[in-house]
């Protein structure tokens, strides 16, 4: 197994769905001439010509939206948003139309969509730049949002999104873009809707997604040298469809859950994951759920604070000795 | 103020009866006597379908907005007629008139706007969400210009699969000012897409004429030229010239693969919407001068019947057949069931109404 980068693991799916489908083609400002600009679809322009890896102008509502029409007839467009900030001049094309065509239409349509690229703060740029809107597009029936945090998972839930028949919208992190991790060479997909316990524990449970996993498994690292707890870790990998049952499951084990996200807290993804527990595993409760989120303002372009204001490891710690207590 | 108006109407538009210049053109030449008839009797079964609606909205069965398509008829039969099978339309909310061109029927339509299961769209989509992807329609869609990314992508899906095709995006007057209007424009003139925007200037955008709503009124074709689009002016009571002038476009869709804009000059009878009570920027003189003058389904009448394709029994008959047809629907309508609680949370995703081997996700997607 090959170790690669988060990046290159982005890139590995996109090249082996636009080899599997010729119905395949990547969309996007900068992907094709320019390479990317994260580097992400390097190189696909010069491997698979003009045809299929096509530069847009920047032009959110209008290629976003000739994207989900060409969905609708059949072609698989895989779209870059530089920044998921970005879809916001786009938000009438990637809620109304994508996400609401299906359903209007009596089932007589459906959009096989993906919008990707980074969606999140951390990185220096101030607040138009650094939105975390998989809670509010999660919102929308209709829509399927997932947010890897690892090369693995980077690929295998890229390659289920370019099959899936519905619009599905990946978020990624450009601080994750370097990471590197064992990736297979071969064909795998990770299904949407299926979390992943990326570290077993027995005394609390971390509900993350996104970097707030990695955030959250080097915190469990902590945890357990210096205080002698043991802490599991489950990573959503996707927000929806929303895989309850392993949530449930790890807190029908340690009785006691904190939820970490990147999003601003008010109606972030952990309200309605906390909703959950307190629904189906009241009982299981040794104490009340906790949360960590951003700091609840726009993205401060600070970096000194801004790296305060996300969850760091120090504020995971505290906020899950406190449930332990 | 606005600005003074550069006016750019066809000169057919200050027609008001007498021979159409354009029967004789090429578009309208090749046309079977059943051909004409066929265009004519859809003509009809519109203006009837539309004045049913009136009231069954009155009755209080007919929920959310009705946009009514009267007066405007000539536009959606004298584009659609013309299109072939790799041809796609899209418009927006004021979408029954296309529906029907394009062949659906009656009762699906009527069924749609009482909220049955049996409509169109199972009663999930309503007045502003007609759809038939069968019949290469791809809606109805209910925010104005929304439609106009999503057509430049049925465009694109076309030439990227090397079929000789286009896709008519429709919209009202309004449309012009949206930034997702501009963005397609950009995106099909850059890309040479098989586009043809279709302006249909009803002369107001909701209550908002153009004077008040656009910079340079007068012709909002003209636009085009900034994108190095070709445009076309059309008087949209004589469904002769809208055919004579589509078909231009139409054909520089197919053979240079390029998109073009038409502003097609109509009018309304009914107010923007039915909610519309229609006092406040308009004259009822005005809306007299149209029903009375430029008519475009009984100038088309006239037309035939100087023709002599059409005789006024014939007429007639075409009339009482399209009302009784629209009486029907109603009737249709009112008696089919409502949907189910069970099917709100139906076709909202494709992998949850398609479980089988090839449905990979796993999950809780619809929440409690």
């Amino acid at each position: 197994m090959a170790v690669i980068s988060y990046r290159e693991a982005l890139r590995a799916a996109m090249r082996d769905e636009l080899k599997r489908d010729d119905k395949v083609v990547i969309m996007g400002e900068e992907v094709a001439q320019f390479n990317g600009a994260y580097k992400v679809t390097e190189g696909l322009l010069k491997e698979f010509g003009p045809k299929r890896v096509v530069d847009t102008p920047i032009s959110e509502a209008g290629f976003i939206g000739l994207g989900i029409g060409a969905s609708m007839l059949g072609i698989r467009p895989v779209m870059e948003l530089m920044f998921w900030s970005f879809s916001y001049v786009a938000f009438d094309q990637i809620v109304n139309n994508a996400g609401n065509i299906r359903y209007m239409s009596g089932g007589l349509i459906n959009c096989p969509i993906v919008i990707r690229g980074p969606g999140n703060g951390g990185t220096n740029v101030g607040a138009t730049h650094s939105h975390t809107p998989e809670a509010i597009l999660a919102s929308h029936p209709g829509i399927k949002v997932v947010c890897p945090a690892t090369p693995y998972d980077a690929k295998g839930l890229l390659k289920a999104a370019i099959r899936d028949n519905d619009p599905v919208y990946v978020m990624e992190n450009t601080i994750l873009y370097n990471d590197k991790g064992e990736v297979p060479d071969e064909d795998y997909i990770v299904p949407l809707g299926v979390a992943d316990v990326k570290r077993v524990g027995t005394d609390l449970t971390i509900v993350a997604h996104g970097r707030a996993v990695i955030t959250s498994l080097k915190a469990a690292e902590i945890l357990e040298q210096e205080h002698g707890v043991s802490v599991e870790v489950v990573d959503l990998r996707s927000i929806r469809p929303l895989d309850e049952e392993t949530i449930l499951a790890s807190v029908r084990k340690t009785h006691r859950a904190l939820l970490v996200e990147e999003n601003k807290p008010f109606c972030g993804v952990d309200a309605q994951v906390a909703y959950l527990i307190q629904s189906r595993a009241f009982d299981e409760l040794d104490a009340p759920i906790h949360r960590v989120s951003s700091i609840d303002a726009p993205q401060i372009y600070c970096k000194r604070m801004e790296d305060q204001q996300l969850p760091d490891v120090n504020r995971v710690v505290r906020e899950a000795l406190k449930v332990l207590a | 103020m606005a600005k003074p108006a550069v006016l750019t109407h066809p000169e057919s538009l200050k027609r008001l009866a007498g021979p159409s210049e354009y029967a004789k053109d090429p578009a309208n030449a090749s046309m079977s006597k059943a051909d004409k008839i066929a265009l004519y009797t859809k003509m009809a079964r519109i203006r009837h379908f539309e004045q049913r609606c009136i009231r069954i909205y009155q009755q209080g069965k007919i929920g959310g907005f009705l946009h009514l398509y009267v007066g405007q008829e000539a536009v959606a039969a004298g584009t659609i007629s013309l299109l072939g099978k790799h041809d796609h339309i899209i418009t927006g909310y004021r979408d029954h008139g296309h529906g029907l061109m394009v062949g659906m029927g009656m009762n699906e339509c009527m069924a749609e706007l009482t909220g049955r299961v049996t409509g169109c769209s199972q009663g999930k989509g309503g007045s502003m969400h007609y759809f038939a992807p069968d019949k290469n329609y791809w809606g109805g869609h209910g925010i104005v210009g929304g439609q106009a990314p999503l057509g430049t992508g049925l465009a694109y899906a076309v030439k990227y699969m090397g079929l000789k095709g286009s896709c008519f995006v429709f919209m009202g007057d309004g449309a012009v000012n949206q930034g997702a209007v501009h963005e397609a424009y950009n995106l099909a003139a850059l890309w040479d897409l098989p586009v043809v925007f279709v302006i249909e200037n009803n002369g107001y955008s909701m209550g908002t004429s153009q004077e008040r709503s656009t910079a340079h009124p007068g012709c909002l074709a003209k636009r085009a030229e900034g994108y190095g689009m070709a445009w076309d002016v059309i008087n949209g009571h004589d469904v002769y010239e809208v055919r004579a002038k589509t078909a231009v476009a139409l054909k520089r869709a197919h053979e240079e693969s390029k998109p073009t804009v038409l502003e097609i000059f109509t009018y309304r009878y009914f107010g923007h919407s039915m909610a519309d009570p229609d006092k406040t920027y308009r004259d009822k003189e005005e809306i007299k001068g149209y029903r009375e003058n430029k008519d475009p389904v009984l100038l088309f009448e006239q037309e035939l019947l100087r023709e002599k394709v059409l005789t006024p029994e014939l007429s007639q008959k075409i009339n009482e057949a399209a009302m009784a047809e629209a009486d029907k629907a109603a009737i249709f309508a009112d008696e089919s069931p409502d949907p189910t609680v069970a099917d709100i949370t139906k076709h909202i995703y494709w992998e949850e109404d398609n479980r089988g081997p090839d449905t990979t996700s796993r999950g809780t997607i619809i929440f409690e």
